[in-house]
């Protein structure tokens, strides 16, 4: 019995020291929660967190991994729910705006009018920073998902140039084919089939149809002729995969196009990372070119950090950690290495490589003719939910369980369920 | 006076104190399980999205789920997967500790070999067999690389073969605990009525049929209750080994709740999913945990 | 213990002895395959993973990977390795092993010495407790966390644990004291000893084998969650499994596999240790209660 109401006492004395320590936490500097735990990035992150270390600011790391930020999300609502909300948390399209309509976010206002963020920082990419005339998150990056990866020595091999059309690229495909080569690298988790079908749609569907269908959701364009024609060429991407594609992660695929396994990948900018970690020089080795019939395009995704409101205690350390994120030296180092391109475009390529000065002079003349979009495979165009939906419509059918006329139908249902 | 006062006290004392140790776990149990069930209910009810809020909005949410052929499919793989699951692990645990309570050389060793999958994580688990199964770098491949060519195991990167993987994984898991289980069992029947009924000539068969395992009862029901916990939270090792593809083809309820409620946003349906599982499962457990407990009486 | 020790009046013919031979070590090899795997590939330098190969021996065994897997593998911002975690979980599985432990046991002597009226419904209730999927607790729990003000702490983690774990020790002590002589309680009483008297002297100290069972039980389901501790811990308090996660899942740059597999069989050596150590003494903890009616 002593020994029982010992450990009951302890429990109660441990508690409430915790629960003491655990409040004054937070208010000497930032809690960041992210997903960013790879070499690479986590070297670039760190440039952040020394250079608030230098302005007397800590930072507390909560790195949760996993689902590309899906895990810390969860993570995240727990933490909301609690009462116990990180400062700054990494965050994507669609769930920036969830969360600032739940009133959770921060204003940075001062900071951004302090920066002139509203001149510097593109408008399609503002919607997801600024909600309801408020700036709410400190954007890092612009990553691009309509991006091919090819292997230059097999296609010098093959006779095949840059391919500019769907004609072009079917045909260079099965001539990889015939030469033994698997065509299209690709591996087989929901959100990279979503991210070819983000370049297959904007092709088909031009840059009206892909809004109406992804962005506005109208129902018939999701059912229409032209989505079937989507489904079919990723039928036909389908045919040029190896056996063994399912459940194999990008990086893997980039490997098999690295090693010469794989003619193309379509994959976002990140993939670049891997090339670049393997000693391939972009032009050389490897060639970076927008998916055919997308030249003038782009379908985005942009990692932000969002500021949680603390009850106005720690606002000084967020409107530090806002400017740091902005500043231009970080946008441009951070980028570099992550592959990406800052998401201010008035910041100097010097540094970058050619795929990356591609991606920036890509980015400025979508972003001024109007052809800049919030990608649909990585939560920039719909929200999670109807994202996730068409994620089922599509894996289902890149995985034959529907055909073309099977998917279009089923497409329109599960966006309706999901709204 | 006052010593009767004391002596009294203490006797009532003695005849609360039972049923105040156990009122924390009572209490415990009855706002974390209990409370938190009712809130999950009322939660299916309303239209909750990103977090928990109190819009009524009806049987919306479990229209909206059986319209959802995801999760049809989730339930038919809860369907296979538990009662190949189930019932492999109990017949490979049994057969195994049979064969193991025959004067077995080694017996702590291999019973350690058995039993240490239990003591790994779902996610070690997942992601090792995920190599062994792939195809390109696993068995297959080692095979091929041996001379036997015409060699093929891609059951992951098979639809409709990818969930009897999942079986396989979780039965390496778990059997060498159920065996364990049984092997206690066994060493716990009384050996006067075996010795008995051999010199009657009943073969080694019969023997086991008819007088050992219907024995073993009590420990088939514990592996019962183990095992079926275990296969309604299946969870980290689908995660693990296919993130419940290829496409959705090894989905199951709790990844599918799970999705719902998390990634995507639509907590009503999450919940309206959780519900229904939870009264599946008390479909099952309450009559089994009644006659259970009756019978102790 | 002499129970342990007994063997079955079974006999054998000597070819059926082989045949059974040969399936033991048939299992042995199925149950020591990802074993092998993950121990082979955790020697090898990352070129001969990626060259192929994953069930070869080893050409250059080096122990690399484990020393970058303990100390210098990134799972934040800073290459920290799995060793803070390390501690992180011990500090949590600790406490949460020996409370919920306590707990289940003082439950079964209640429901089992002490029955009172309804005393089967309390059992039922705590029981099916077990089979609550742990998805739909998260946001509740998150909100009691908060109010009790012990969220994002090692303590907030405990309660969690204690809370879903003691249904199964509840049951494993209750099964086990179901069996045990009640006349010698009802001696006792009529001696004088109270309640907890009674429970100190006389069923503790013959509770070994099943508090082995409790142990060894909440000891590797505490240890190898995740969900919880991602869920619940905060930035000073998070587990190995969670690093385990961060090191394993990281999605951009090169994949290091063998320190992958390294970190892996790390994070699962206390509770290998646990089931080796304390494996003879679970099957009789088993034997002793838990499987008898």
């Amino acid at each position: 019995m002593r020994s029982f109401l010992k450990t009951k006492t302890a429990i109660v004395l441990a508690l409430s020291v915790t629960a003491g320590t655990a409040s004054a936490d937070g208010h000497g500097g930032v809690e960041v929660l992210h997903w960013w735990t790879s070499g690479g990035e986590a070297a670039a992150l760190n440039v952040l967190k020394e250079d608030l270390e230098g302005q007397g600011i800590g930072w507390t790391d909560m790195p949760v991994a996993g689902g590309g930020g899906e895990q810390a999300m969860t993570v995240l609502r727990a933490r909301v729910t609690a009462g116990n909300a990180p400062t700054a948390v990494q965050g994507l399209g669609f769930d920036i705006i969830d969360w600032a309509e739940q009133g959770a976010l921060a204003n940075l206002n001062d900071v951004a009018a302090a920066e002139n963020w509203d001149a510097v920082i593109p408008a399609a990419l503002q919607r997801f920073a600024k909600v309801n005339g408020e700036w709410v998150s400190a954007p890092v990056n612009v990553h691009s998902t309509n991006w091919v990866w090819a292997n230059k020595s097999v296609l010098d091999a093959n006779g095949i140039a840059v391919p500019e059309t769907w004609d072009d690229f079917v045909a260079a495909m099965s001539t990889l084919k015939a030469a033994g080569i698997t065509p299209i690298a690709h591996g087989g988790q929901a959100w990279q089939e979503a991210t070819v079908f983000d370049g297959v749609a904007m092709s088909v569907l031009g840059p009206d149809g892909y809004k109406a269908a992804f962005i506005d959701l109208d129902e018939s364009v999701l059912g229409g002729d032209g989505m079937k024609e989507a489904f079919d060429r990723m039928a036909l991407i389908r045919e040029n995969v190896d056996d063994n594609f399912s459940g194999r992660d990008w990086n893997l695929a980039t490997s098999m196009v690295i090693n010469g396994e794989a003619g193309f990948q379509m994959m976002g900018d990140w993939a670049k990372g891997e090339f670049l970690n393997a000693g391939k020089v972009p032009g050389e080795d490897f060639l970076c070119f927008r998916f055919p019939g997308t030249s003038e395009q782009v379908t985005f995704n942009a990692d932000q950090f969002m500021m949680f409101d603390q009850g106005g205690a720690v606002s000084d350390q967020q409107a530090a950690l806002a400017t740091a994120i902005l500043s231009p030296s970080f946008q441009s180092a951070f980028n570099v290495v992550k592959g990406s391109v800052p998401a201010r475009t008035d910041v100097s390529d010097e540094a970058f490589d050619a795929c990356g000065k591609k991606g920036m002079a890509d980015l400025a003349a979508a972003a001024s003719s109007g052809n800049l979009f919030g990608s649909m495979a990585h939560g920039h165009a719909n929200p999670a939910s109807v994202k996730n939906a068409i994620y089922d419509v599509v894996t289902a059918h890149f995985n034959g369980e529907y055909d073309s006329a099977t998917a279009v139908e089923e497409l329109v249902d599960a966006v309706s369920i999901a709204q | 006076m006052a010593m009767s006062a004391n002596a009294d006290f203490k006797t009532r004392l003695q005849t609360w104190l039972p049923k105040l140790v156990l009122s924390p776990s009572l209490a415990m149990v009855l706002v974390f399980v209990y409370g938190f069930i009712l809130f999950s209910v009322y939660l299916s009810f309303t239209d909750s999205r990103l977090l928990p809020s109190f819009g009524w909005v009806g049987w919306e949410n479990y229209s909206k789920l059986w319209r959802l052929s995801h999760w049809e499919i989730s339930l038919k793989n809860m369907g296979v997967f538990a009662l190949l699951y189930i019932g492999i692990c109990t017949v490979l645990g049994l057969s195994l500790a049979i064969f193991l309570d025959q004067k077995i050389r080694a017996e702590g060793l291999i019973r350690t070999i058995y039993l240490y999958p239990m003591a790994l994580s779902f996610i070690v688990t997942g992601t090792a067999w995920k190599w062994f199964l792939d195809p390109g770098i696993g068995l297959e491949n080692v095979m091929q690389s041996w001379g036997w060519v015409n060699f093929e195991f891609d059951w992951i990167k098979n639809r409709d073969f990818a969930i009897y993987t999942v079986v396989l994984a979780a039965v390496w898991q778990t059997s060498g605990f159920v065996m364990a289980m049984f092997l206690a069992g066994l060493r716990g029947i009384d050996n006067e009525i075996l010795k008995a009924a051999q010199m009657d000539g009943a073969s080694n068969w019969n023997l086991y049929r008819r007088i050992i395992i219907p024995q073993l009862r009590p420990a088939f029901l514990s592996a019962f209750v183990i095992l079926s916990h275990l296969a309604i939270k299946t969870f980290d090792l689908v995660i693990a080994l296919t993130g419940g593809g290829p496409g959705r083809a090894t989905e199951l309820p709790a990844t599918f709740m799970y999705s719902y409620t998390f990634s995507r946003n639509q907590m009503g349906i999450g919940a309206a999913s959780a519900t229904i599982m939870l009264m599946t499962i008390a479909a099952i457990m309450i009559p089994y945990l009644y006659a259970e407990l009756r019978e102790k009486k | 213990m002499s129970v342990a020790s007994q063997d079955t009046a079974i006999r054998t013919g000597r070819v059926t002895r082989t045949l059974i031979y040969l399936v033991l070590l048939l299992f042995a090899l199925f149950y020591l395959l990802p074993l092998y795997v993950m121990v082979v590939n955790s020697v090898k330098p990352l070129s001969e993973i990626t060259g192929g190969g994953m069930m070869n021996l080893p050409e250059v065994f080096t122990l690399e990977p484990w020393a970058k897997a303990w100390s210098s593998a990134q799972i934040g911002v800073e290459p920290t390795g799995l060793a803070p975690y390390f501690w992180n979980s011990i500090k949590m599985v600790v406490p949460a092993v020996a409370i919920s432990t306590v707990l289940g046991a003082l439950n079964g002597y209640v429901l089992t010495k002490w029955r009172f009226k309804y005393d089967t419904i309390v059992f039922g209730l705590i029981l099916f407790a077990c089979f609550i999927p742990f998805q739909i607790v998260l946001i509740p729990m998150a909100k009691m966390l908060g109010i009790m003000g012990i969220a994002g702490t090692t303590w907030g983690l405990v309660l969690v644990h204690v809370v879903y774990g003691i249904g199964f020790t509840t049951l494993y002590f209750r099964n086990y004291y179901a069996v045990f002589p009640t006349e010698l309680i009802r001696a006792a009483q009529i001696d004088g000893a109270g309640f907890f008297q009674i429970f100190w002297r006389i069923l503790l100290p013959s509770s070994g084998p099943i508090a082995v069972v409790s142990i060894i039980w909440q000891f590797t389901n505490i240890w190898n969650d995740f969900l919880f501790g991602a869920s619940f811990a905060g930035a000073d308090s998070q587990p190995m499994t969670v690093a385990l996660n961060n090191l394993v899942q990281a999605s951009h740059g090169v994949k290091e596999y063998n320190v992958h597999f390294a970190g892996a069989i790390l994070a699962a050596l206390p509770t290998l240790l646990v089931y080796i150590v304390a494996g003879r003494y679970f099957v009789r903890g088993l034997m002793a209660g838990s499987v008898k009616g």
